[in-house]
């Protein structure tokens, strides 16, 4: 009885509305891409068990989009496992900054906050909270954008698993998806310094998308990174 | 890979998930985070979205697009400029599938 009254509480609080808000306008663009990444792992050879507890337990689109391949020819497991975590980078780059806000949990509370962390929850979080320091409400708020974005993930993938003969994937619905990212960057674009920040991602993201193991995001962000930091400086030598 | 050798696998996977998302919250005490990581984590989330989308939208195959019958770039101008005019993602991604489907169907761009 507790719990349900808790959870009565938590769903008409103001912050987690607003979190499950703020997530639900990309949503159909994450509905795109959990379908096609449910597709890709059922042709790529996967049992609908398997396809399903990879989207359940894994719950890392790019990461298991990278790892598909390497299954299916039956690489080694650390190979794998390395591959995934240099797909996963950048979320050790989002860690240090979720530390400044979940440093006060318990450890398996920030481990778990970690764990259901995409790129979406992150982006919209720092978004509504720039400065890095503890504030009350921030657990409901991330909750809330949680309550959206990993059930219409699961939900997603687990149709596009069972209907992977069906959908026709000329028809590109993935790219729902990356116009869905194209918003989110736009909403970003909150000072001139970061359309030049924006602008080296994108050319160096292309320059060098033949790196292996997704490294040109990496590669994207640190020079991004660099943009930013001699603009800034610039910028405060003229003041 | 055997069916109970891909289970163990996806275990692991599902461990790296959590690694490296927790990465710098899994000691009770902070690690030293050093300056350029600072200056990094403030162009991060843009950045990363960026590099994502850009080759999604000017690359085919690892290849930079030379033609211009591809229905991407249409449909992410189009998706541009009702972002700007209305400030709203989800009209954005329509706009923006509204004209991709017609050009890459109906054309076969």
């Amino acid at each position: 009885m507790q719990l349900i009254e808790k959870l009565r509480a938590l769903i008409g609080d103001s912050d987690f509305r607003q979190g499950a808000r703020d997530m639900a306008s990309p949503s159909l663009g994450l509905a795109a891409w959990g379908l096609v990444t449910g597709v890709t792992m059922v042709k790529s050879g996967l049992s609908i068990p398997l396809a399903m507890g990879m989207s359940l337990l894994v719950f890392a689109g790019s990461a298991q989009l990278t790892a598909l391949p390497l299954i299916a020819s039956g690489a080694p497991l650390w190979v794998l496992l390395a591959t995934a975590f240099c797909v996963n980078l950048r979320f050790v780059i989002f860690s240090a900054q979720w530390r400044s806000y979940w440093a006060h949990l318990p450890r398996w509370r920030r481990l778990l906050s970690g764990y259901v962390s995409a790129d979406l929850n992150f982006v919209y979080f720092v978004k509504r909270y720039p400065d890095a320091v503890p504030q009350p409400g921030q657990q409901r708020y991330f909750w809330g954008g949680v309550a959206v974005n990993w059930p219409t993930w699961q939900v997603c993938s687990f149709t596009g698993i069972l209907l992977a003969d069906r959908i026709p994937t000329h028809w590109g619905i993935g790219f729902a998806g990356v116009l869905a990212l194209l918003g989110l960057s736009y909403s970003l674009l909150t000072e001139k310094v970061l359309w030049w920040v924006a602008v080296t991602a994108g050319a160096v993201s292309i320059a060098t998308y033949a790196l292996p193991l997704k490294l040109n995001i990496l590669c994207a962000i640190v020079a991004a990174g660099a943009v930013g930091w001699w603009l800034d400086t610039r910028k405060a030598r003229h003041e | 890979m055997s069916d109970a050798m891909t289970w163990v696998a996806l275990f692991g996977l599902a461990g790296i998930s959590v690694l490296t998302r927790s990465f710098f919250m899994i000691g009770e005490k902070p690690l030293p985070i050093p300056g350029w990581l600072r200056e990094l984590l403030k162009v991060a989330p843009l950045a990363a979205l960026v590099a994502v989308v850009a080759p999604e939208i000017f690359m085919t195959q690892g290849q930079v697009i030379t033609t211009w019958q591809d229905a991407r770039w249409p449909a992410a101008v189009a998706a541009t400029l009702y972002y700007f005019w209305r400030k709203d993602i989800l009209g954005t991604i329509l706009v923006g599938m509204a004209v991709m489907l017609p050009l890459k169907l109906g054309l076969g761009w």
